[in-house]
């Protein structure tokens, strides 16, 4: 059997994910980059996107998260997400609704905070909607 | 003394009482079970988010231009406390003991000299507290976990407290709110949000102290720290509310417990009571007739 390392993922409301896997890729926030067991120990931030990861020798979860941090060492990872859920979850109304709500918030942001919020906001509902088109592709 | 009549409507008013007491003893006890498997669900990532702080800080330590949510700004004049509450009372001493610590605290620092800002989560707080420092409130939450206490509302908050800090309005932040100990007991909690104290180096994890595993940062320490501070921000207050939302359920269901009790013991007395006037009236009329007929 194939080297493993430890995968955990857990948002604020739950732990969503805890499992020995054989490779994880992850969307940081400077570039994709595959976590494999005895990786280099970094601490990055993750952007808006979707995590693969693997068992089996193929992709066995797909992993929609809004950003948030990851935490790599040697035996494990683990990722600290904002809000995460399976990509085969992902409703097609409900993400036009969020890309709609966001463009929304943005044009009514008045201050330079909330304009940052809003554009935040906006990009993981774009991030939601490729993921989505992603799958479809599939 | 109370006629015949008044008794027996008594008694049934104090049985009405019970019947709304118990229930909601029970409405509260399964409210206290999801608050308490909501407050665990979300321990797993306030502990690693404490690990990967603790990694961080123990790397910036010492290093020049730390962000000021984590260093401070430099002074304490200005202090901004966070008042967690209910919205609702008939929940024993759970508003009062929380109010009581946050009056101390504000007496405590405006006697140092400081200045002091309150924000409340929840009406009771505020409601009790506007008397008497009512130029000092800057706004209250409220209906905050009506229906559960949710992620995006504790954000929400902790943006706006993020905010205000940026913009220079306060020096520190202290948020008061009940910690869940056990459905009968809650403690009064006094934490400083920030500057946010660092957490411990947490000392061999994995087989050698994380202290000493040297991690690459992407892209640098300060800018990860910088996403991170208000990040963990958000969790501290959404671990309050968890702890206070499970505390008030907890304290509501031991109140009601209690009420519907002495509910109880009060309709034993006055029954007893309904009983003896009772038999007293009948023993009267009996006499009556009796020395009546003798007259005769």
């Amino acid at each position: 059997m194939a080297e493993t390392t430890e995968f955990e993922l857990v948002s604020p409301e739950r732990l969503v994910m805890s499992a020995s896997v054989e490779m994880v890729v992850i969307p940081g926030s400077e570039g994709d980059f595959g976590a494999l067991p005895r990786h280099a120990p970094m601490i990055t931030a993750v952007r808006p996107g979707v995590i693969d990861v693997y068992r089996g020798g193929k992709v066995s979860d797909r992993i929609f998260v809004a950003g948030g941090f990851v935490e790599v060492t040697e035996t494990r990872v683990t990722v600290l997400a904002e809000e995460a859920l399976a990509v085969s979850d992902l409703v097609a109304e409900e993400v036009e609704k969020r890309v709609g709500a966001a463009v929304e918030a943005l044009q009514e942001a008045d201050s330079d905070a909330a304009r940052h919020l809003a554009e935040r906001g906006l990009a993981v509902a774009h991030a939601m909607k490729d993921a989505l088109l992603a799958r479809k592709a599939h | 003394m109370p006629s015949l009549k008044d008794l027996r409507l008594r008694i049934n008013s104090v049985k009405s009482t019970r019947k709304i007491t118990s229930a909601m003893k029970m409405v509260a006890g399964s409210k206290l079970r999801r608050a308490q498997t909501a407050a665990e669900a979300a321990r797993p990532y306030a502990a690693r988010m404490e690990r990967m702080l603790g990694a961080l800080a123990a790397s910036v330590a010492g290093m020049a231009g730390a962000p000021p949510m984590f260093a401070g700004t430099g002074s304490d004049n200005v202090h901004l406390v966070i008042v967690t509450t209910s919205d609702r009372g008939l929940c024993g001493g759970f508003n009062g003991s929380i109010v009581r610590s946050a009056k101390a605290l504000v007496n405590d620092l405006t006697k140092q000299g400081k200045t002091v800002q309150l924000l409340f989560i929840g009406r009771k707080g505020r409601d009790q507290m506007k008397r008497e420092y009512g130029n000092l409130v800057i706004d209250a939450y409220e209906n905050v976990g009506r229906r559960g206490v949710t992620f995006a509302e504790a954000d929400a908050i902790a943006r706006r407290i993020g905010v205000m800090f940026a913009e220079g309005h306060f020096d520190v932040c202290t948020i008061v709110y009940n910690r869940f100990k056990s459905a009968i007991t809650q403690e009064v909690t006094r934490q400083q949000l920030v500057p946010f104290p660092a957490p411990p180096v947490p000392e061999d994890v994995g087989g050698h102290a994380v202290a000493k595993a040297i991690y690459e940062y992407e892209p640098s320490e300060e800018a990860i720290l910088a996403e991170l501070l208000p990040r963990n921000l958000a969790i501290q207050v959404f671990r309050a509310l968890l702890e206070s939302n499970a505390s008030e359920q907890g304290a509501r269901m031991t109140a009601m417990d209690n009420a519907t009790r002495n509910a109880g013991d009060m309709i034993n007395s006055l029954t007893i009571r309904y009983n003896r006037t009772r038999q007293a009236q009948i023993t009267k009329e009996l006499i009556e007739i009796i020395s009546g007929a003798e007259a005769l």
